[in-house]
């Protein structure tokens, strides 16, 4: 009987020896995949990250490609910078001055800005602090759908709408000028403001309204004494990206700004944007050619102002960070 | 009661208040002592912080606040429709759990609230006065003179805590709550606390709210005890440590609960 129990004992010492020399291998096989695994979405997860880097940079040197010959041996800088004779395709005296450009470019976006700040920064500021929740949500679902509509139908409700109410109100002979353009832009501009601003409201801690509460503040006075120099980094950022995005619109603008070089006056008076003169001549250029060239250094130039924008932008945002 | 200064601060009278459907402190009746420091003590979710935040009506701005009953400050019941909430708040000042100072210089925090209820501009002079004033009151003045500019987020929590409690100063409050006002401060940031409630004793009605028991006991001359909304038992600090009457505010102070 002694020896049935030490035999039974030792089968059993075998049997689990045994067992565990199988799982370690079966638990080693799979460690070994999920390693496989692991660092093959680790990669997979920095192309993605890297992709964003080659891509701008892919776009930036197509770019410059395409107008670096003409960029670096031939045209005038100074000529292309400051002079507002834009006729690329004259037979007798080609000319290639985009100040025009330049100017109905920035007369435009000012002039959006100006309407767009007042507007997107307060809206920012009622969905945030002033309505309810319910009102709150409605709201921001409405703002996203006028982010949503695509700038061909801004164009559209340029030429369409504001075109005849430009010439009615203001009694101008014209309705598509700086005006128009600007009015369209701040349109597109203030969904982004707001949202942009909204969040850098909400990320004012809510002990900063508590205390001011607490001491006696109405809400009015929470709002630009807190609130507005406690969130103002968010804020200017938020009008940065909006001015990037208004920088950067052709489309509606193409169709609204009445399409003239020229250097306005006044804001009824029509201009035409670097954008815009990108979109409606490429098309035409033949390829190579000294015009198409040069509407690629244009590219360049709004290329160099959205990225100087953007990169303030950041700049101011990374400000909030570090305090 | 013919004394020209009113014997007690706050009274309030069947008091209750409702979250939504939740009814956090039920039928509260009582009186706080002026110029006492009084502590507010009970299990967490007692009702109170609550309690606390219905004195200058902070607790209203989350919309489903319903209250029902009577708070007199002062003898003026803080329920009527002619009170103004920016008067009533001026006079009863808040200090919160964790620091608060507004993210602006040291010295724009202390004159913050005689911005907000100045008519017209301020003279530079009186806001000096006024910010040397009540950095001395709270012990800040000698750390912080040279630096009245900088920034008050950027503070050390004792520092920044005795700030808050200088910042209601200006506005000559009659009361002053103060919501676990040590919670986030260290055994030094607790006793510095402690010392500077006992030298503004006397001159405001100060209310406190704690956790700490030890505390309570140590800093204040009334202890409330509070449980599930209602008040249990409200007597000198003594009588209530030493000899409780209710017996649940014998076990919690027993440390059989909370």
């Amino acid at each position: 009987m002694g020896d049935g129990a030490i035999d039974l004992a030792a089968a059993a010492a075998e049997r689990r020896q045994r067992a565990s020399v199988v799982a370690r291998g079966a638990a080693s096989r799979r460690r070994r995949w999920e390693l496989v695994g692991e660092s093959a979405l680790e990669w997979l997860i920095r192309l993605c990250g890297v992709s964003a880097i080659v891509f701008v940079f892919g776009i930036f040197f197509f770019v410059l490609r395409e107008g670096a010959g003409f960029l670096f041996h031939g045209l005038n800088l100074r000529q292309f910078l400051f002079s507002t004779e834009w006729y690329p395709t004259s037979q007798s005296n080609v000319r290639y001055g985009v100040l025009a450009l330049i100017v109905g470019t920035f007369s435009v976006t000012t002039l959006a800005m100006l309407i767009a700040v007042p507007f997107g920064l307060g809206a920012a500021v009622f969905v945030s602090e002033f309505c309810s929740r319910r009102m709150r949500e409605g709201l921001k679902i409405v703002i996203e759908l006028l982010a949503a509509i695509p700038s061909v139908v801004w164009g559209f409700i340029g030429l369409g709408v504001l075109n005849p109410l430009i010439q009615k109100v203001f009694r101008v002979p014209v309705g598509l000028n700086v005006l128009n353009g600007a009015l369209l832009l701040a349109l597109m501009s203030v969904p982004i403001m707001v949202s942009i601003g909204e969040d850098a409201l909400k990320a004012v801690p809510d002990s900063y309204r508590e205390a001011a509460l607490a001491l006696g503040a109405t809400r009015w006075q929470i709002v630009y004494r807190v609130l507005l120099p406690a969130a103002k980094n968010g804020l200017l950022a938020a009008v940065l990206l909006g001015v990037g995005r208004a920088v950067g619109e052709t489309m509606a603008v193409l169709m609204a700004t009445g399409h003239a070089v020229n250097i306005p006056h006044s804001p009824f008076d029509p201009v035409r944007t670097l954008t815009a003169t990108i979109a409606a001549e490429l098309g035409e250029a033949a390829a190579g050619s000294q015009h198409y060239q040069v509407l690629f250094i244009i590219g360049i130039l709004l290329f160099s102002i959205t990225f100087v924008v953007n990169f303030t932008a950041d700049l101011v945002v990374k400000g909030i960070r570090k305090r | 009661m013919t004394d020209a200064a009113p014997a007690l601060s706050i009274e309030t009278q069947d008091l209750s208040l409702w979250y939504g459907k939740f009814q956090a402190l039920k039928n509260v009746s009582m009186g706080i002592k002026n110029g006492l420091i009084t502590s507010l003590i009970g299990p967490s979710g007692c009702g109170k912080t609550t309690l606390l935040r219905c004195f200058n009506r902070v607790n209203e701005r989350y919309g489903y606040v319903t209250t029902k009953g009577e708070i007199r400050i002062l003898q003026k019941n803080i329920y009527d429709p002619d009170i103004s909430l920016i008067e009533l708040r001026k006079s009863v000042g808040m200090v919160f759990q964790r620091p608060n100072p507004l993210p602006l210089s040291i010295y724009e925090n202390i004159v913050f609230g005689l911005r907000i209820h100045a008519e017209g501009k301020l003279g530079k002079g009186h806001t000096d006065e006024v910010v040397e004033k009540s950095l001395r009151e709270v012990g800040l003045w000698d750390d912080l003179k040279d630096r009245l500019k900088g920034r008050a987020t950027g503070l050390q929590l004792e520092q920044q805590q005795k700030l808050c409690i200088a910042r209601l100063l200006p506005l000559k409050p009659e009361v002053i709550l103060m919501d676990e006002p040590c919670s986030a401060l260290d055994v030094e940031g607790t006793r510095a606390i402690e010392e500077l409630m006992w030298e503004l004793r006397g001159r405001y009605t100060i209310l406190i709210v704690t956790h700490n028991m030890a505390q309570a006991r140590r800093s204040s001359d009334e202890s409330i005890f509070m449980l599930m909304g209602e008040l249990i038992e409200h007597s000198r600090t003594e009588d209530l440590f030493l000899n409780p009457v209710d017996p649940r505010t014998a076990e919690y102070i027993e440390g059989r609960y909370g």
